[in-house]
């Protein structure tokens, strides 16, 4: 648990020193991400305390949006102002980019020899 | 009595613990309703903490500040967990590296429609500008977002809020919408969720199969570059017509 945690810490401090230094427009976290994949994809391997770790982490992330979320509190007076436009274009842009992601997607894929491969179980 | 529990209460929202606690038996809480009602996507856990802490911090007249001086902790975590999103990605990139063409096909359309049509709607109803800069980036992981928000002329608390927002109702739409087009394929589905509603449906889709949440981190890290990248872009372009 401790040594997969600092793994996760080193890659994320090296992103953000990264961003730092380049001034990339992107959080230090998701150039962590991309640092450690390219680290197992060298490395050719997965540890199993590595991953075991990532999926206990990954199965409660829902949770560490919690805090974030409880911020509405202090954007009370902007929303209940403009509630109909922020709604809508919320929810009626959310579902219109499931929509498109997903049959722009499905269209590429029709009739390709390895669609088998991505499981066709429906939920 | 009362005066010692006035106390108690004085010291204990002083202390980061409370918020830390309240954040993490509200989620447990939520999770299990989500959990007694067979993963029902409209009874999201997220959303469920949420008003849950919302009513208590309301009714305790407690401020946000105050709480997420525990609530930190929690937040804090997001930063390895966008990290950890390295491993599901690595065990399924064999598949990944196939569908490379119509991954990135995706991505593109998917981010445009996330941004063109939040704009154009919330423009359209007449929001103001601060809140049309604020909604365009909301598709993407909340450090992203806030960081476009910011850099654009957004404001990056509701950026933050927005995010949440539609991470919510995309993890809780995402079922009925894929359904209702017949996409049964768990990497299609899972890979539109990450795109349109980031980590929050990307942890949906986790519940649902891991290779579905596989793709949903992959749709999510994407879109977070490529909305990072085609934000300025697009505002520029639209500066010059």
């Amino acid at each position: 648990m401790l040594g997969p945690l600092t793994v996760l810490l080193v890659f994320q401090l090296i992103g953000e020193v990264t961003v730092q230094l380049a001034g990339l427009p992107i959080p230090g976290p998701v150039i962590g991400l991309l640092l450690l994949f390219l680290a197992l994809c060298v490395r050719g391997s997965l540890a199993v305390p590595l991953r075991d770790t990532a999926n206990g982490i990954l199965q409660h992330l829902s949770l560490l949006f919690v805090p974030a979320g409880v911020g509405v509190m202090a954007h009370f007076a902007r929303i209940s102002g403009e509630w109909l436009p922020i709604l809508a274009a919320v929810l009626v842009s959310t579902a219109l980019a499931i929509a498109v992601s997903a049959l722009v997607m499905r269209a590429l894929m029709r009739g390709r020899s390895d669609v088998g491969d991505v499981g066709k179980t429906g939920a | 009595m009362t005066p010692r529990i006035a106390d108690i209460w004085v010291y204990l929202s002083a202390s980061p613990l409370l918020g830390l606690t309240l954040t993490l038996v509200a989620y447990q809480a939520a999770y299990w309703i989500y959990q007694r009602a067979g993963f029902n996507p409209l009874l999201n856990p997220v959303l469920l903490a949420i008003v849950m802490l919302v009513s208590a911090l309301t009714l305790t007249d407690t401020a946000y500040a105050v709480y997420f001086d525990g609530a930190k902790f929690v937040h804090f975590l997001l930063g390895p967990a966008t990290v950890a999103l390295a491993v599901p990605l690595y065990l399924q990139f064999d598949r990944l590296k196939k569908l490379a063409l119509p991954l990135a096909c995706a991505l593109l359309a998917g981010s445009v429609t996330a941004i063109v049509s939040a704009v154009g709607i919330a423009w359209l109803l007449g929001a103001a500008d601060g809140t049309l800069l604020s909604v365009a980036p909301k598709s993407v992981t909340a450090p992203i977002a806030m960081g476009i928000a910011e850099k654009i002329g957004g404001i990056p608390s509701l950026t933050a809020v927005m995010v949440i927002m539609t991470g919510v109702s995309g993890a809780m739409m995402a079922k009925y919408v894929l359904d209702m087009l017949r996409i049964t394929d768990h990497g299609v589905r899972g890979f539109a969720v990450g795109i349109a509603a980031h980590g929050i449906g990307t942890a949906r889709a986790f519940q649902v199969s891991e290779q579905a949440g596989a793709f949903a981190g992959l749709g999510m890290g994407l879109n977070g570059l490529a909305t990072a990248i085609l934000m300025p872009l697009m505002l520029a372009l639209w500066r010059v017509i």
